[in-house]
């Protein structure tokens, strides 16, 4: 049964998906299209005739507790029901594209990595490829290998946060803390490979920083024990809850349509159904290698963004389970002099060799002339790297996509019509990362 | 009835008396409520993994004192679009109700024999509460009305839009829950007779169902009144999960998001005063409050005084463990959870205990003579025009639905009534 008052065409909601859930139709006007000057003026303005003032215009952010760091929305209200809604960005910009073209590119690792804070691993991964893609080397399986490593539990950290900020954002505070607790599990790991908890700058054109340390099999088979058990907690505290679905279903819907047309990537666009993963669509390092699934949604809800990260977790899993088996042995960067310093020992017994490892770190390696892109599926979506290079040592623009920044335009899409208390969970269900909104 | 040393004439000892029993009853609920602070955050933190307070005093007791004594040193801010003067008055309009409120607790006394809940204090037969209002109950229900206009006041002079959401939030919660509360209620009244705290507390001291069942009105009513009361009381108080007005992820803090220092105290101070209030409400209505077996070793009177802290510590665990376990509900949810489901089936409960109550009266005599068949006769009865009435209104409430998500352009896609579970 449909009750519709246009033709069932115009939904945009595939006829598979009626489901007994509540559909909204696409709205075009979701978007709050004012200045932020206007708006100020209208703040501070007596208020107009009567029966055209019914509306509210409202800030939430750059300072509030759930819009995830300094994410700026101006909501149009009605009551509580949000009409309009427009996100505001620039509040974390701090010019890390441009500062990307005064640093080397055995420096660009450090920069790229303070932009999605949540999964650093990630945007040194991405460039690290594109580098390597312009200078058109090869490196080594275990230097592979221990990127996809790295990437999958940086998937399992980054997801975990989201776990956390979900919970919290919903008023189930309890899963803040859990989901902070295993994450920094995760965390120490990195810590025991990286000696950094965050920002790592670990991976790096030519390979990794430093191979694995003693006993990290171990440290990982500890994770992939203590993480199954809690997971099953978090679907008794959450997933089973029925104010916690009450809460989610239903609420942020997107339709496949409008998610493509968006642009929106990683778990928003698999939550409409569409099967769209770049490890298993556009395979990079060695995922063609490894067996796993895409998790999709069917619904486009906050549920389903919310189940998805879950499961995905398990997915991450199950790879880095498969890594633990065909982790190669072998060199962990390239032995290409070009990128690579020399060994220690040969510094003391070359001039040669101390005057390569001298150029290599203060003017840095030169990379042909050309342009690059590069893209990695981050936790939060496809995040790609573009570079352009003039021959010299350093990029001539450097580019990221962040997928936060890309996801954002679909959060007034999703939050239309809703409640204040539906715009807090479908800003927690796009996840977005401000450092990598803003970069 | 009244309090026994009230009955023949007012003597000096009196006045000591009462002006005793109030200073006494005023210091009991601030150490209580100091307590209850420090218990909520340990007893979360507990359950969240962490360690809570644990360094002002002997296990982070004094917490609480430290905190009260950093806002009290606090700068005071009034925003500019405030309105000055009810901005001011609000903190106190919350906290005095929740004071006032614990005036009608008996919080000890002996309850067994005759005594009716009496003791003996300097020469006086007594009961051990501030005062035993022919109308406790309806002074409890007025207060936990007018707690509300100090948080909807407060939202409304704060000049912001997050405090103003905040208190018509509050206000709308507040008439709703006030409902269903009052109809639980209802019941328990229907069951003693009585609107006297006391006489509550001494029916239901008495030996219950085969001697050894306490005679606690939530078994009497039939344990529906006492979870819709739960549910409607922590809606009451605003507490998890129905926390809506304060929604710090929401509105930021709700009414108290421009309040600071010793005013924002106050609110806090407020809060949790009112569910220490609340749970000793919910003790003395169903669950026989001081009321208890005397298991000597120890003076009568006090043995009240343990019992009654016994259960009240469980209900106020309760809350903390609704806090740290429940995610909080929506506006709308909470209003359908209030007027769809509390209200509907408290009204309907309170009516099938009055049939209930015709009948073992033998004025509903069907089955001629044969109490037993009459009552159960009432109750088949009672369940079958509840489940009809329940159908009426869940059809109701569907149509209702459909209409207005037709009249907003929303779409409700049904397939064969498939729910998504």
């Amino acid at each position: 049964m449909t009750i519709t008052d246009e033709p069932a065409a115009d939904t945009g909601v595939p006829e598979t998906r009626s489901d007994g859930q509540l559909h909204r139709l696409p709205r075009r006007d979701a978007v709050l299209r004012m200045s932020e000057v206007r708006a100020a003026e209208l703040a501070d303005s007596e208020p107009l005739d009567g029966e055209n003032d019914q509306t509210m215009l409202m800030n939430m952010g750059p300072s509030h507790p759930s819009t995830h760091g300094v994410l700026r929305l101006m909501l149009e209200l009605d009551g509580e029901t949000v009409i309009r809604s427009k996100p505001v960005v620039g509040y974390l910009h701090t010019g890390m594209e441009k500062t990307g073209e005064t640093l080397t590119y055995l420096q660009g690792p450090t920069n790229v990595t303070r932009m999605d804070y949540a999964s650093p691993l990630f945007n040194e991964l991405v460039f690290s490829l594109a580098t390597e893609a312009l200078i058109g080397i090869e490196i080594p399986p275990r230097a592979t290998w221990i990127r996809m490593l790295m990437s999958e539990m940086n998937r399992i950290s980054s997801h975990l946060l989201f776990m956390a900020t979900n919970g919290m954002d919903l008023g189930a505070v309890s899963m803040m803390i859990y989901g902070w607790r295993e994450r920094e599990q995760v965390l120490r790991f990195f810590q025991k490979v990286t000696g950094l908890r965050m920002n790592h700058n670990y991976i790096r054109p030519g390979g990794v920083a430093a191979d694995l340390p003693d006993g990290w099999r171990d440290d990982v088979l500890h994770l992939m024990d203590m993480l199954p058990p809690r997971l099953e907690e978090y679907d008794t505290l959450m997933t089973g809850q029925p104010i916690w679905r009450d809460r989610l279903q239903g609420v942020g819907i997107i339709s496949a349509d409008e998610a493509i047309a968006l642009s929106a990537t990683g778990p928003i666009l698999r939550s409409t159904g569409v099967t769209w993963d770049l490890r298993r669509d556009m395979p990079y390092l060695a995922y063609e290698e490894v067996d796993f699934d895409v998790v999709v949604g069917s619904y486009g809800d906050s549920f389903d963004r919310y189940a998805i990260r879950l499961n995905e977790i398990r997915e991450s899993m199950r790879i880095v389970h498969q890594i633990l088996e065909k982790m190669p042995e072998g060199d962990y960067r390239a032995q290409d002099a070009k990128v690579t310093p020399p060994p220690r020992a040969r510094i003391d017994e070359s001039m040669e060799a101390l005057i390569h490892h001298f150029k290599i770190f203060t003017e840095g390696f030169k990379v042909p002339e050309g342009e690059v892109y590069v893209a990695v599926e981050s936790p939060r979506g496809e995040l790609g790297c573009y570079i352009v290079s003039d021959g010299g040592p350093k990029p001539y623009r450097m580019h990221i996509r962040g997928p936060s920044f890309v996801n954002l335009q679909t959060m007034p899409h999703m939050m239309a019509d809703s409640l204040i208390a539906d715009a807090v969970a479908v800003i927690s269900s796009v996840d977005p990362i401000l450092g990598e909104v803003d970069r | 009835m009244g309090d026994p040393y009230l009955a023949d004439g007012v003597v000096f000892a009196d006045v000591l008396l009462a002006i005793g029993k109030a200073v006494v009853a005023f210091v009991v609920l601030l150490v209580s409520v100091m307590l209850m602070v420090w218990f909520e955050r340990k007893v979360v933190s507990r359950l969240q993994n962490r360690i809570g307070p644990n360094i002002a005093g002997p296990f982070g007791l004094f917490q609480t004192l430290a905190d009260g004594i950093k806002l009290f040193f606090k700068e005071d801010i009034i925003p500019t679009r405030a309105d000055r003067f009810v901005f001011q008055l609000a903190p106190y309009l919350a906290l005095v109700p929740a004071f006032l409120t614990f005036a009608i607790v008996p919080i000890a006394g002996d309850f067994n024999g005759d005594n009716d809940g009496r003791v003996s204090m300097f020469g006086r037969e007594t009961f051990i509460q501030v005062a035993d209002l022919p109308v406790g109950i309806l002074f409890f229900l007025a207060m936990s009305s007018l707690a509300v206009y100090g948080i909807m006041l407060a939202g409304w002079s704060s000049g912001s839009k997050y405090p103003l959401l905040g208190s018509v939030r509050a206000s709308a919660q507040a008439i709703s829950y006030e409902a269903a509360l009052g109809l639980s209620l209802a019941s328990v009244l229907l069951v003693s007779g009585t609107l006297s705290t006391n006489r509550i507390v001494d029916l239901q001291a008495a030996d219950g169902f085969g001697g050894f069942i306490p005679n606690w009105n939530v078994i009497i009513t039939g344990f529906v009144p006492f979870v819709i009361f739960l549910i409607a009381g922590t809606a009451e108080l605003n507490r998890p999960p129905f926390d809506l007005v304060e929604a710090e992820q929401e509105i930021v803090g709700g009414f108290h998001t421009e309040y600071s220092s010793i005013r924002f105290a106050l609110f806090f101070l407020a809060e949790f005063m009112n569910v220490v209030t609340l749970s000793a409400i919910m003790v003395t209505l169903f669950f026989g409050g001081p009321a208890g077996p005397d298991l000597g070793f120890l003076p009568g009177w006090l043995w009240g005084f343990v019992w009654f802290f016994t259960k009240l510590l469980f209900f106020l665990f309760t809350f903390v463990w609704f806090r740290a376990t429940l995610p909080r509900l929506r506006y709308d949810q909470l209003m359908d959870l209030g007027w769809k489901v509390l209200i509907p089936l408290s009204l309907g409960w309170l009516l099938i205990l009055a049939a209930i109550r015709l009948a073992r009266n033998g004025q509903i005599d069907v089955v001629e003579g044969n109490e037993f068949a009459n009552i159960l006769l009432v109750i088949a009865v009672g369940i079958g025009i509840m489940l009809i009435a329940a159908i009426l209104l869940s059809m109701a409430i569907r149509t209702a639905r459909e209409t207005r998500l037709k009249e907003r352009g929303l779409v409700a896609v049904a397939v064969d009534g498939a729910e998504e579970g």
